[in-house]
């Protein structure tokens, strides 16, 4: 009978109710008895040297109520850089500080360098108007290379703009270069990964409030992780005691990487909150998360395939440029190194990788990870050359990846960009993938849409990311400077219902939904009757929050491990109810029972003892059951997939339409399939706009060109298809207790390349063979000029 | 400042606005109802979608005080009278036509304006309404999906969830 509840069903998110009635709770929806306002005086210029800043008039404006400059928090620390990345010659990184407001110079448009509290939005406004800035415009620095050669510096103290030149595996050059001069065949291919804006619908917002009385700090915020944002506001930025600072993320309108980061404007509202003894609310408005919120991608990569004659893979090597804009975001220098470099051999059996990432500081807004991070960059670059190779071998393009895929048998596979696969099974990916897509039909839809003067691709591709981040161990000898494990506090109440305080941050992603499925499967008690408790650092155990696909498999484990720790315990005293030995209770359906006897007691009403411990094993055991467990992953978790599309190409405007969608992916077990199928809906979403209509583009004075909705361009309903998803090729990972890996980020890294395969496919159907690539996005004026050109 | 009157969701209100306020700014501010939210400055994404006088309207491109005299529906009372969710809202909820829930009230909004013109939209009309509205998580399928639940099609061919 198939199940009706726990894992593997699919019930309604129980969030939702709130969402769809106007009651869901976001950062910009509390407000606070007495809340003041802050606004940001933001530079207009990419890059200028700040001689002066004149706050006189502002502070006699009406309402208000105090201005920060940057000299007011020249003695603080900065913002740092939550990876510490070697060059190939040992050097550590450069990590020119993060201040909370600029001084000195202003590095990016966008850059704050003041900010306004007053008692009303409109007043703060108003004075940040009359704020008179005397900054010497710089020229900016925008262009990777033209940084890399020098003139101007970002920051003049470090007088270079390269942050860091990382190979990986570096005593792997010798040996990568040697195979690539002395194979049969190399296919090259440059290409630029676009540059993104995350665009979470609900900008970013802080509240912050301080309690004269006690010292106590409360930061209302949108993060996704709130425990982190505590740590760096506390160890790193303003000092704050971590115990005097409560930071609350409530419901958060998205995030895909944008708000893992510590932003400035958080530390700026929790000193004006001290400083006036009043909250202090910020939220920003569309065009500041355009300029300031970290953007996605942006690497210029040079990659080359060696390979036999017949296709056997011998080589890869990438050299890529990765920019970071004007300052280190948190994750920034782990996303193009560790989460790119590693994933640099795919799903094969390539003897030799070697990636050289130079990471170059612009006059720009902070680059950071943006759902997939590095890993989608890692999967384009690899599966375009892979597709360019087919083409020039005249390999059917599944064939070839057949070929070199890793074998079922194989696993573990120690991947020759350093990691261990524990588990997959590519080949059954394509077969699902032929069994769904009508491969045979192909030819008589291209030959239709050529009646209608359109030109037929059809695009695949397959993909493997690293995901469940991460293995505390691994992850610091690779220079993390946070550990990666996640907790969670399993509470049951005296009535039997169940309170889970989990370190992982839901803005989006089911958790409250999700969570009670596995508590519920392995105690056997109502799904209803569990309740997550997410994002308040007062309420939950120390977690590391959501990202990198990481909620189920690192957070979700813990909730696992914690489960087993209540039924230890309930066991026990279920044991001295029944006044038999521990050995001989089975637990089942949430009973125990004293085997081969009908005597069972519930689990309700050992829960009821343990809160009321009347007659009771106190020598033994204490009252109450409440169990927390921290997890700490053993080995990245490897989800992987085979993907395919359609796209028809109008050579007349050089319009591209996708026609259908098809993702297979391996996530492992899955708890509600509902949910995941949600989730790689929204990646494919989020990748075709990558693939087809975003882009990030400043200017050469380092104006953000593309700042608002009406200039970049985002994905609506209209330019997406309905998806085909399948997750029935489940090979379980193999070190985590439910067996999943994560499906966040699959979309978004599996689709880009499939795309713009099929629009490559499309154009060479229509003769125009002199096209063997098409940077993102692929939009009509590119695709006309590459068939014109 | 200037005095208004309008009836939200079947009661009346009243309350002091500048000019400059926007309606948006008014129902969130002023009202407290943060169910209508905001998600740019360019009337662009429709998050912040309402119905003034029956009609769907971007709430952050009309100032408070255009809106005096007005009968305004916004997300908070889309409910049946029993407090159960309505046939649009429970097809979202059925078909998983949400994630963050932050485009929601918006979508939700606009795809009763459409099902009122258009009781029985075909996918491309659906995905044409919501040109004006921005979700950044769902990719669309199941919103669109939904709607068409909600207008009592059959979705059970639509690839699966
Ligand atoms: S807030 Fe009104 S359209 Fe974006
Ligand atoms: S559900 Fe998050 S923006 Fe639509």
């Amino acid at each position: 009978m198939p199940k009706d509840s726990g894992i593997g069903t699919s019930p309604k998110r129980r969030e939702d109710i709130r969402f769809l009635t106007g009651n869901g709770k976001y950062t910009d929806d509390i407000n606070l008895t007495g809340q003041s306002h802050a606004v940001f005086a933001r530079s207009d210029v990419a890059h200028g040297k700040i001689n002066h800043i004149d706050i006189s008039a502002a502070e006699t404006m009406p309402g208000v109520l105090a201005i920060f400059t940057g000299e007011d928090f020249a003695d603080v620390g900065g913002n740092p850089a939550g990876w510490l990345i070697n060059s190939r010659d040992g050097e550590p990184m450069k990590e020119p500080k993060r201040p909370v407001l600029a001084y000195g110079k202003v590095r990016h448009v966008g850059d704050a360098y003041a900010a306004v509290i007053a008692e009303t939005v409109l007043q703060a406004q108003d004075a940040v108007e009359a704020i008179k800035a005397d900054i010497t415009e710089l020229p900016a620095i925008v262009d990777m290379e033209a940084a890399l050669a020098g003139g101007g510096f970002v920051h003049d103290e470090i007088e270079t703009n390269q942050c860091f030149d990382w190979g990986w595996i570096e005593d792997n050059r010798a040996a990568t270069d040697a195979a690539i001069k002395a194979a049969p065949h190399v296919t090259t291919l440059s290409l630029v990964n676009n540059r993104l804006v995350p665009n979470a619908m609900e900008s970013r917002a802080s509240t912050a409030d301080y309690d004269r009385g006690t010292g106590d700090y409360t930061l209302y915020t949108t993060s996704q992780n709130p425990h982190l944002t505590r740590l760096l506001v506390c160890a790193f930025v303003l000092g704050i005691p971590e115990n005097k600072l409560r930071v609350v993320s409530p419901d958060v309108g998205g995030g895909f990487g944008s708000k893992i980061y510590h932003y400035g404007e958080e530390a700026l509202v929790l000193a004006a909150a001290k400083k006036l003894c009043r909250p202090v609310k910020w939220t920003a408005s569309r065009s500041e998360s355009f300029l300031t919120d970290a953007h996605g991608r942006d690497h210029v990569t040079k990659i080359e395939l060696a390979c036999e004659k017949d296709g056997t893979f011998i080589a890869f090597r990438t050299d890529t440029m990765a920019n970071v804009g004007a300052y280190l975001s948190n994750f920034s220098t782990v996303t193009p190194t560790f989460l790119h470099g590693t994933l640099m051999a795919g799903n094969y059996t390539v003897p030799n990788v070697y990636v050289n990432v130079k990471a170059v500081f612009t006059n720009t807004a902070p680059v950071d990870a943006y759902r997939g991070a590095g890993r989608p960059e890692a999967t384009y670059s690899l599966e375009r050359v892979i597709d360019k190779c087919a083409r020039e071998l005249a390999l059917d393009p599944i064939e070839l990846r057949r070929k070199n895929f890793i074998k079922p048998d194989q696993f573990p596979y120690a991947s020759a960009a350093g990691l261990e696969y524990d588990a997959g099974n590519y080949d059954a990916l394509f077969d699902k993938l032929e069994g769904i897509v009508d491969f045979g039909g192909f030819k008589a839809r291209r030959a239709e849409s050529e009646k209608g003067g359109k030109l037929r691709g059809l695009g695949i591709n397959s993909y493997i990311e690293a995901c469940g981040i991460a293995p505390s161990n691994l992850v610091g000898i690779l220079g993390a400077r946070v550990g990666l494990y996640d907790a969670a506090t399993v509470r049951v109440n005296a009535t039997g219902n169940i309170s889970v305080m989990v370190g992982a941050h839901s803005h989006g992603q089911g958790h409250a939904t999700v969570f009670p499925q596995v508590v519920s499967e392995m105690l056997g008690v109502e799904e209803n009757s569990i309740e997550i408790v997410h994002g308040d650092t007062s309420k939950i155990p120390f977690g590391m929050g959501s990202y990198g696909s990481r909620s189920l498999a690192v957070c979700g484990s813990a909730v696992v491990r914690a489960t087993e720790k209540i039924i230890n315990k309930a066991t026990k005293i279920a044991a001295h109810m029944l006044e038999a030995s521990e050995s001989d209770i089975d637990f089942k359906d949430g009973k125990f029972s004293v085997s081969g006897t009908d005597k069972s007691v519930a689990f309700g009403e050992v829960a009821f003892k343990a809160y009321v411990p009347h007659d009771y094993p106190h020598d033994e055991l204490e009252p109450g059951l409440e169990e927390t467990a921290f997890y700490d992953p053993a080995n990245f978790t490897y989800p992987s997939g085979a993907y395919a599309c359609e796209v028809e190409v109008d050579p007349e405007t050089g319009k591209v339409t996708v026609e259908s969608f098809t993702a297979v992916d391996d996530f492992g077990n899955v708890i509600n399939p509902m949910i995941v199928t949600g989730q790689v809906h929204g990646g494919i979403g989020q990748g075709i706009g990558q693939a087809l209509l975003e882009n990030c583009t400043y200017d050469e004075n380092g104006q953000l060109l593309s700042a608002s909705y009406m200039d970049y361009a985002m994905p609506r309903a209209s330019d997406l298809p309905f998806y085909t998803v399948d997750h029935s090729c489940v090979t379980p990972c193999t070190h985590n207790p439910l067996g999943v890996k994560g499906c966040g980020e699959a979309g978004a890294i599996g689709s880009p390349p499939t795309i713009v395969n099929a629009v490559v496919d499309a154009l060479h159907s229509g003769g125009h063979t002199h096209v063997t690539h098409i940077d993102m996005p692929v939009s009509p004026a590119r695709v006309w000029s590459a068939i014109n050109s | 400042m200037l005095n208004i009157t309008m009836k939200i969701n079947g009661k009346a209100v009243s309350g002091t606005v500048e000019g400059r306020t926007l309606l948006v700014e008014f129902l969130r501010n002023d009202l407290h109802l943060t169910g209508t939210h905001v998600g740019c400055d360019t009337s662009q994404c429709g998050a912040c979608t309402i119905h003034v006088n029956g009609i769907a309207v971007k709430s952050c491109s009309m100032f408070a005080v255009e809106a005096d005299g007005a009968s305004i529906d916004t997300i908070e009372g889309q409910e049946n009278t029993d407090g159960s969710l309505n046939k649009i809202q429970q097809a979202f909820q059925d078909h998983h036509g949400l994630q963050c829930g932050f485009c929601t009230p918006g979508m939700v909004m606009a795809a009763a304006d459409l099902l009122q013109n258009t009781p029985t939209p075909t996918e491309a009309e659906i995905r044409n309404h919501l040109d004006g509205n921005i979700c950044r998580c769902t990719g669309y399928h199941n919103i669109v999906k939904a709607i068409m639940a909600a207008s009592g099609q059959d979705v059970s061919a639509i690839a699966a969830e």
